[in-house]
């Protein structure tokens, strides 16, 4: 009785067209975002902001990109980790051969780049689908990885293998604690969800729907085949890119090729498929689920066996676990924890009534 | 059942032929399924293609709007050459379609699937559309309108929300053709809209189709099996049988041809 | 001279690691053309096949019931793939069903590192792993005796499987479910039954070839990886041909082994890793349906 609709009358198409159309919804969001911003970097502990919310937030950015790509536009892809791979290296470069590089110019700037290098392997999709285009994905992501390690440029010629990322400094501020980490990567997430927002809703996610349900009715209607997929690997790997940029100088503190595995592509594509495919939310969710469920298996095995576990083991349970979930989830609830979100909403606008 | 089409003066009164099709063969590896086909469709009018199965009349249609090539003959919109152009210059040049299987986009609501077929009145690039600038605000509003009225004519308003893949077949059909008039076509061109209809979806689709013919005068090529629609609703029709022309006229000429009679009885010819 | 030599020694050693991905590759064919599902888990079904066999011969199996009792557990893997993967998934995209194999592949990695652990272990055939003496003499060529004998078990599977799909009844009912299951299941052919036997046959498959690679470089985690190369052979050879797969994986073999030694010097090595995935695009762009696989018409 408290999460209802009664009352609250949308007058013209653009309050239609509203991200929360419910009073409900807008006053949960406002209050999330007070308290991300305003609480949350009071009262964590620096393990939790360190180990949780930020790698929470970078991952939910790169689930992001994988869920444009894959989710909204239909194109398979593994790649993820390549394209984190590009913007992490690229953001190194701008920050250490252009003097006085502002941070956020060259996180913009590390996009792009991951940005360009995505519609070059993303160009095989105009005649490939599905696992075919999977494969070539897959080429992007083990030749970036390579050429990231085998060319010294990158690395600039450093012999010792492991770069340290350089501290992050905005006009003259240098954002070092992990509050401070924690706030600008939550700005920088919070603004490119908002804009992913936009785009699912409007025309471009219309069109990226369109090619990934239907291509030739939506090329008969006059969409732009070519111009729509390569976009969204445009788009999709710019996410991937700051992603991959903010994993390297916010979370890791290094840069380097081995940290962006196709491994860590693997568990980028579970993200969004337990979180929900073709969601935002789904994004945020998968991510969470994705950091949290070691965590959880660990602590469960400590509490359950004692100190004397072998790491192994838990490693091993984990991966068990995972691909479990992985199975479970497509065959009970395919569309993901934001469908089951959506449903408890549904649910909670009828409490206390039956129906 | 009968639909009272010319008891009242046409809106859009029938015009010279806005495409004509010209000696059109086609062939998929050895299979012929289009031999030398001739035939114009005028402006405004409603003109059927109807044939015994696998005549080719799915086959022309694709001709038409550019997703088959054919490998002779020439292929004309409004006077212009257009053979072998491509599906998307054939929406751009006015002439829209809908699918014998449904080709909607299930994973998207009603209201997005008709939007989408506004996709050639909507500029805004997808800058414009992240940061919501006023072009891009401006178009969705006004492209909603549109399609509000779409909904309306249709009479789908109450599952303008509702994810296509769950709506029944006759549904799904109206909100196709939706998607199709949403993009204010010149050439509208039906692959069997009534397929699978019982008698009142049948009515209703007639009369849908009839006045988006009525209405905003967009020129009619269906396919379609049932006669009797057929013979109530179109000008003028073209009958096909194994990939050639057999007969070409009003409903009544066709209905009286022998040939067309043969073809469908299936006697040897 | 030598030169020529050299490229003959680098081609044949290309050629017979070739032979291996098709081994590799052939389990994916076999699941493919039977069920029309791409089984992303072949690679931890060869990686979890061979463990097991060392792992039962460690505990005390001889060889000869080592490997009964090894392809009856691939054979029970398979089933219950089937059963609890792929049933209750039957209808679904075909990428949904490619991701849960995704999702198959960890839950196979993990049980195999928690029955049998994560140490390299080292599998005996009796075979040694040195150059065949008659050849090294005569054509001065130094090809490995395991990598011969593997050619020769590849060979014998892949006429053995060509025969089983075209000739017998079986083979035909195979094709039948591939093409169409429901039209299949209309003229009477047991879906299940098959679907079972398909699955264990392809886990027979996975533990041939994961025997023969893992008496060449130790039964170790990063076979696994190996699944992943046998991709760009599938997309070269076609999904759905067995003989395709043999001539895919000889020229990815080949091919790579090549690229490595004249072009990878000049790059700083490590080719291998990216170049069959790229001649597998090229292909693609070329001829998708591969060498050998069916055309694939899409009909509006």
């Amino acid at each position: 009785m408290f999460y209802r609709e009664a009352g609250q009358f949308r007058t013209s198409y653009g309050q239609d067209s509203q991200i929360f159309p419910l009073r409900q919804d807008r006053f949960a969001m406002l209050a999330l975002l007070a308290v991300a911003v305003v609480v949350i970097p009071y009262i964590a502990s620096d393990y939790w902001l360190r180990a949780l919310l930020i790698p929470w937030l970078i991952f939910s950015l790169v689930a992001l990109g994988q869920n444009i790509l894959t989710g909204y536009a239909g194109q398979l892809s593994l790649g993820s980790a390549g394209f984190m791979a590009v913007g992490a290296f690229a953001c190194y470069n701008f920050m250490l051969r252009v003097d006085g590089m502002p941070f956020l110019v060259a996180v913009v700037l590390s996009g792009l780049c991951a940005a360009g290098v995505g519609i070059a392997f993303g160009l095989p999709s105009l005649r490939i689908r599905g696992l075919y285009l999977a494969v070539a994905t897959l080429a992007a992501q083990f030749f970036i990885v390579w050429a990231l390690d085998k060319f010294g440029w990158f690395k600039n010629n450093d012999p010792s293998g492991v770069i340290t990322a350089q501290p992050i400094v905005i006009l003259g501020y240098a954002f070092n604690t992990a509050q401070e980490k924690y706030l600008i990567v939550l700005a920088i997430v919070a603004g490119l969800a908002l804009l992913a927002k936009n785009m699912a809703r409007g025309a471009t996610g219309r069109a990226w729907m369109a090619v990934r349900d239907m291509d030739v009715a939506a090329e008969v209607m006059g969409l732009p085949l070519m111009r729509t997929k390569l976009q969204a690997f445009a788009i999709s790997s710019f996410y991937c890119g700051v992603g991959g940029a903010l994993f390297a100088f916010a979370y890791l503190g290094t840069v380097e090729p081995s940290a962006f595995t196709i491994d860590l592509s693997f568990r980028i594509l579970f993200m969004i498929i337990i979180g929900g495919v073709g969601t935002i939310l789904g994004s945020f969710l998968g991510a969470g689920f994705i950091l949290l469920l070691p965590i959880f298996l660990s602590v469960l095995f400590h509490a359950v066996f004692g100190q004397t576990v072998d790491a192994s083991l838990i490693s091993a349970v984990e991966l068990i676990v995972f691909g479990a979930l992985i199975i479970i989830f497509l065959i009970v609830e395919p569309h993901g924890l934001a469908r089951m979100w959506q449903l408890t909403k549904e649910r909670l606008r009828l409490w206390p009534f039956p129906h | 059942m009968t639909v009272q089409l010319h008891a009242h003066a046409r809106a859009f009164p029938i015009g010279g032929p806005i495409i004509e099709v010209q000696d059109i063969s086609m062939a998929f590896g050895g299979v012929k399924a289009l031999t030398k086909i001739s035939f114009d469709v005028r402006k405004h009018e409603v003109r059927a293609i109807i044939g015994p199965n696998g005549a080719g009349k799915s086959s022309m249609l694709n001709v038409i709007n550019g997703v088959y090539r054919p490998q002779e003959g020439t292929l004309r919109f409004a006077g212009e050459v257009i053979t072998g152009i491509t599906p998307r210059r054939a929406a751009h040049l006015g002439i829209s379609r809908t699918f014998q299987n449904i080709a909607l986009f299930k994973g998207m609501t009603v209201l997005d699937n008709i939007m989408a077929g506004r996709n050639l009145r909507m500029h805004a690039n997808f800058l414009e559309v992240a940061f919501r600038l006023p072009r891009a605000l401006r178009e969705e509003t006004e492209n909603r309108e549109a399609v509000e009225e779409i909904i309306e004519f249709l009479e789908i308003e109450h599952i303008r929300k509702t994810p296509v893949g769950r709506l029944p077949y006759g549904l799904q059909k109206r909100v196709e053709l939706g998607r199709a008039i949403a993009a204010e076509p010149k050439v509208l061109l039906l692959d069997e809209p009534m397929a699978g209809m019982n008698i009142e979806e049948k009515q209703d689709m007639c009369r849908f189709v009839l006045d988006v013919n009525d209405h905003y005068g967009t020129t009619i090529v269906l396919i379609e099996h049932d006669m009797g629609v057929v013979m109530d609703i179109s000008d003028r029709v073209v009958v096909l049988d194994y990939g050639k022309k057999i007969g070409d006229g009003t409903p009544d000429e066709v209905r009286a041809n022998q040939n067309v009679i043969d073809a469908y009885l299936g006697v040897a010819h | 001279m030598a030169g020529f030599q050299f490229f003959l020694e680098v081609l044949v050693g290309g050629l017979l690691s070739g032979v291996m991905y098709a081994l590799v590759a052939l389990g994916f064919v076999l699941i493919y053309k039977a069920s029309g599902v791409f089984n992303f888990a072949q690679g931890a079904m060869v990686f979890f096949a061979a463990l097991s066999f060392v792992g039962f011969m460690e505990l005390g199996a001889p060889f000869w019931l080592a490997l009964p009792i090894t392809i009856g557990l691939m054979a029970l893997l398979g089933l219950g793939i089937e059963r609890f993967v792929l049933r209750p998934l039957v209808n679904q995209h075909e990428i949904t069903l490619l991701m849960a194999t995704i999702g198959l592949t960890f839950v196979i990695e993990g049980v195999a590192q928690l029955v049998w652990g994560v140490e390299v272990r080292r599998l005996d055939l009796g075979i040694k792993d040195q150059p065949l003496p008659w050849l090294a003499d005569n054509a001065g060529l130094f090809i490995s005796q395991i990598d011969i004998f593997a050619a020769v078990v590849a060979a014998i599977l892949v006429a053995t499987l060509s025969l089983v799909f075209s000739r017998t009844k079986v083979g035909r009912a195979l094709r039948a479910v591939a093409d169409d299951h429901a039209a299949a299941l209309s003229i009477g052919i047991p879906l299940k039954r098959i679907w079972a036997l398909v699955w264990a046959i392809s886990g027979v498959v996975a533990l041939v070839a994961g025997m023969l690679w893992g008496a060449r470089s130790g039964v170790q985690f990063a076979l696994v990886f190996v699944a992943l190369k046998a991709l760009p052979v599938l997309i070269i050879g076609g999904f759905t041909s067995v003989p395709g797969v043999i001539v895919a994986g000889l020229i990815v073999g080949a091919a790579e082994k090549l690229a490595e030694v004249y072009i990878g010097p000049s790059v700083g090595g490590g080719i291998e890793s990216w170049f069959p995935y790229v001649l597998a695009i090229l292909f693609l762009l070329v001829r998708p349906e591969g060498l050998f696989g069916e055309k694939i018409i899409r009909r509006v």
